[in-house]
């Protein structure tokens, strides 16, 4: 159970330092900017909260420091400077190493103290000892046990103390577990011809705060357990963010013991007038500004409780895992649903074929809603790139701006965390091979500040994401003569440029004259290559010397179900995504006799290529007299697929063929067809590429 | 699953490839099928005979045959697919394999088990785990890792390749 909080713990405290992340890059831009600057004290203030909670106290006692100087930020006694972001944002990495470490990591302390000290330097005037002190007050919750308040109620024996027992070292022995404040309640206590002076006639309502938990002060009782009344509730748990000074109103507090019932409580409040009408009464007021008064409460109220439900209604926190096995049911029930329809269209039931329509229709309905939770925008991703660009053109002392476009397009979670590194790098070659440095960039006629543009786009069935900077573009020449030293190209070749640029690709490819720290080792653009490829995306750059570069990747949407179109070819059924087929026509064999060898349909005065699939497949008889060509249309282009026969629409779950089939190109999956038997999926882009390269 | 329990360390599933008995550590065993319509893969090895529907699974099944150099498995009612898991590369992948017929599990101790042959049978001796004595005859026992060793089987053959051996 603590595990299970220290991990939301630090799934919460991530994300808050992502949004700190990006509040601080924001909060440079506008400097003036007074939300941002309390958006980032809170966020630190809750991180330092909840941490100290949850048993990470490195992260609470730096962070305090942290907090500590933007409080003065925020009272205007420090303005922000840069300085003060690259500080804070090297805290924030500090922050997020400790967050990492405390999995079982070194925590680095002399960063700590570093960073610790050059805030210190920032505030005017600072107190040159307080830096001995990283820790100023231990902070509550940072004891062993969360110290919680408890309202004690004491109802003792009348006889008590002839038992040996006196009431007032009891006290004392509560008192002893902490803070306590005791109130003897005489109410009890009888007329004096009825009193009894060796008894007790008293009873004590005590409030105690301790660390020590409930069964410290049940012990206190042990042995006069039989003999006394103990009423023991728990009022405040010591919660770091149950923060709220306002506690309980007294008549609540009274009907929580039970000293008055609701009805009473109702009853006294009901008579008292509310303040304004007390103020009109005493005249100081007129009641069209009571009115006033009151709207203007309401207003606020109802715009800050919408708020606040925006923001907790916001969204649910999900384990990945179970979206998983969400999406795997689903594709079950696909998979099941299928063959109802099956069944259904083969016996003449109607009834039954409505219900296999309707559940057809619900089951699509479900397939589109679950796959898209695994969507998330890719602007998270984007805002993180930012940092990058900041940091690294600082580092290589050029002025560079990142613009992004399409931030809310929407990916797959997976393949977000696998773009990730291969954006960063391309971003990094950018930044350091092609903007050009500021006086450079002055003589070329442009602008001082060089621009990198990231932007994504959904296009067709695949989303596509660009990165386009206005740098010196990629050098031809150099290109085309490193291929040939390392043996790529022959010396006479014709190259058109796209050829050439994707030399760039091979492994250990790399015209840059030194090596840097941020690259030129060759290293990076095959490893970028080989996991767009892994993502079954591909990758493409367009260049112009002295311009610039666009580099464009293009991935497919992996939704696990897709919606496809059944053909087959010699008695075995493929499948293709229906999101690229545009339409089906016939291929008799005058048609084929007609082209006179080349793979060519005349389709409505366009010619269209096409791709004899028993011919890939290596099938060489058998074809039927009247053949069927799908028109697919790739990326404005228009392929067709000779198949023997068009089946018709499929709901397929995709399913990998496994390590096997892993270097097997142009069948990308399998689906399971209503009847149980296997469908091939193809991939088309693959088979029309390597049709054009054939030619 | 790189380790078997230490009840079934000494069984081994037995079934016949061309007339000979061979054997399979039981604990890499899954389950056993009768030979189901299997889906050929376009521009795969021979020996990968396909994919089969293993209830709501996609599994390739590898011709054992073909893998260790014998003619195609023909198919006859006795004819099943073993279904085996395997590590490869530090994963375990599910596949299956084709088999002339499934015998019965025998215990078979570790002293009944001697080295393999350097030749004297058609195989690979890479394979081979040990030759299991059983009632006066040898069984080979396979070291179905190495079988399916990812380096033979993730080589796909150029189309040419294949064109010429059709």
């Amino acid at each position: 159970m603590q595990d299970q909080q220290k991990e939301v713990f630090k799934e919460e405290a991530g994300e808050l330092l992502t949004d700190l992340e990006q509040a601080l890059l924001e909060l440079e831009e506008t400097p003036e900017d007074t939300e941002l600057v309390a958006k980032v004290f809170r966020a630190m203030h809750t991180i330092k909260g909840s941490g100290a909670m949850f048993g990470f106290d490195e992260i609470a006692e730096f962070t305090h420091e942290v907090e500590t100087v933007f409080d003065l930020v925020r009272n205007g006694e420090i303005p922000v400077s840069k300085e003060l972001i690259s500080h804070a944002l090297a805290a924030r990495d500090h922050i997020r190493n400790l967050l990492d470490a405390a999995d079982g990591g070194e925590i680095d302390v002399v960063r700590g103290e570093e960073l610790v000290a050059a805030f210190k330097s920032l505030i005017p005037g600072a107190n040159k000892e307080a830096d001995a002190a990283v820790a100023d007050t231990p902070e509550p919750g940072a004891e062993t046990g969360a110290e919680i308040t408890y309202r004690i109620r004491l109802c003792l024996a009348e006889n008590i103390i002839f038992t040996g027992t006196r009431p007032d070292g009891l006290l004392r022995e509560l008192a002893e577990l902490g803070p306590c404040r005791a109130i003897a309640q005489t109410d009890g206590i009888p007329l004096l011809d009825q009193l009894v002076p060796e008894n007790c006639h008293v009873y004590w309502d005590v409030v105690l705060t301790t660390d020590r938990g409930l069964n410290a002060i049940k012990d206190v009782f042990i042995f006069v357990e039989d003999d006394i009344e103990l009423k023991i509730d728990v009022i405040d748990e010591g919660d770091y963010l149950d923060a709220d000074p306002n506690y309980k109103r007294i008549g609540e507090i009274l009907l929580d013991r039970g000293d008055i019932t609701k009805e009473e409580l109702d009853a006294i409040l009901a008579e008292s007038k509310p303040i304004g009408q007390k103020l009109i009464d005493a005249s100081k007021v007129s009641p069209g500004k009571i009115a006033a008064a009151l709207q203007e409460q309401e207003v606020v109220r109802a715009a800050r409780s919408q708020r606040q439900a925006q923001d907790t209604a916001g969204s649910v926190r999900v384990p990945a895992e179970r979206l998983d096995l969400l999406v795997d049911l689903v594709g079950e029930l696909v998979t099941v649903q299928a063959r109802l329809s099956q069944a259904a269209a083969g016996r003449e039931d109607s009834e039954l074929l409505m219900i296999a329509e309707e559940v057809e229709r619900l089951t699509a309905e479900l397939r589109d809603n679950s796959l898209n939770m695994r969507m998330l925008p890719i602007g998270t991703t984007f805002s993180k790139f930012k940092r990058l660009v900041r940091d690294l053109s600082n580092e290589l002392g050029k002025q560079i701006e990142l613009k992004t476009s399409g931030a809310e397009t929407e990916i797959d979670k997976t393949v977000i965390e696998k773009l990730n590194d291969p954006l960063v790098h391309l971003i990094r070659n950018s930044l350091d091979h092609g903007i050009e440095a500021p006086e450079v960039r002055k003589n070329a006629g442009k602008p001082a500040v060089g621009t990198v543009l990231l932007s994504a786009a959904h296009s067709g069935d695949s989303v596509e994401i660009t990165i386009k900077d206005d740098g010196k573009g990629l050098d031809r020449e150099a290109i085309f003569a490193k291929g040939l030293e390392k043996g790529l190209v022959h010396a006479d070749a014709q190259l058109s440029d796209n050829e050439i640029f994707n030399l760039i690709f091979a492994p250990g490819f790399s015209t840059a004259k030194e090596v840097t720290g941020i690259s030129g080792r060759g290293v990076g653009m095959d490893v970028v290559k080989r996991a767009i490829e892994a993502l079954r995306g591909s990758i493409n750059i367009k260049s112009k010397s002295g311009v610039g570069s666009t580099i464009t990747i293009r991935i497919p949407l992996t939704l696990a179900i897709i919606e496809s179109l059944l053909v087959s070819v010699d008695n075995d059924s493929y499948a293709m995504p229906l999101s690229i087929v545009e339409e089906c026509v016939e291929l008799s064999r005058e048609d084929i006799a007609r082209a006179h060898g080349r793979h060519l349909v005349h389709v409505r005065d366009q010619i269209v290529p096409y791709i004899p699939l028993r011919q890939e497949f290596l099938i060489n008889d058998g074809a039927p007299e009247l053949q069927q060509v799908v028109i697919t249309n790739l990326n404005g282009n228009r392929v067709g697929l000779v198949v023997d026969e068009v089946i018709g629409q499929h709901q397929s779950v995709i399913k990998t063929l496994g390590r096997m089939y892993r270097d097997v190109k142009g069948i990308s999956g399998a689906t399971i067809l209503g009847d149980g038997s296997v469908a091939l999926i193809l991939d088309v882009n693959h088979l029309a590429f390597k049709a054009e390269q054939a030619v | 699953m790189a380790e078997t329990t230490g009840i079934d360390n000494n069984q081994y599933l037995t079934f016949t490839l061309d007339g000979e008995v061979f054997g399979l550590a039981i604990g890499k065993v899954r389950e056993v099928l009768d030979f189901t319509t299997v889906t050929r893969v376009p521009q795969t090895p021979a020996y990968m005979r396909g994919v089969i529907n293993l209830r709501g699974s996609v599994v390739a099944v590898i011709d054992l045959h073909q893998k260790f150099g014998l003619a195609q498995t023909e198919k006859t009612v006795n004819t099943c697919i073993i279904i085996v898991e395997i590590e490869m590369d530090g994963e375990t992948t599910v596949l299956g394999a084709l088999a002339d017929s499934v015998q019965e599990v025998l215990d078979i101790e570790p002293d009944q088990i001697e080295p393999a042959p350097k030749i004297g049978t058609k195989l690979n001796t890479a394979f081979i785990q040990g030759m299991g004595k059983h009632n006066d005859e040898f069984i080979i026992l396979l070291d179905i890792d190495k079988v399916f060793s990812s380096d033979e089987l993730s080589q796909v053959q150029s189309v040419e390749q294949q064109a010429e051996t059709v």
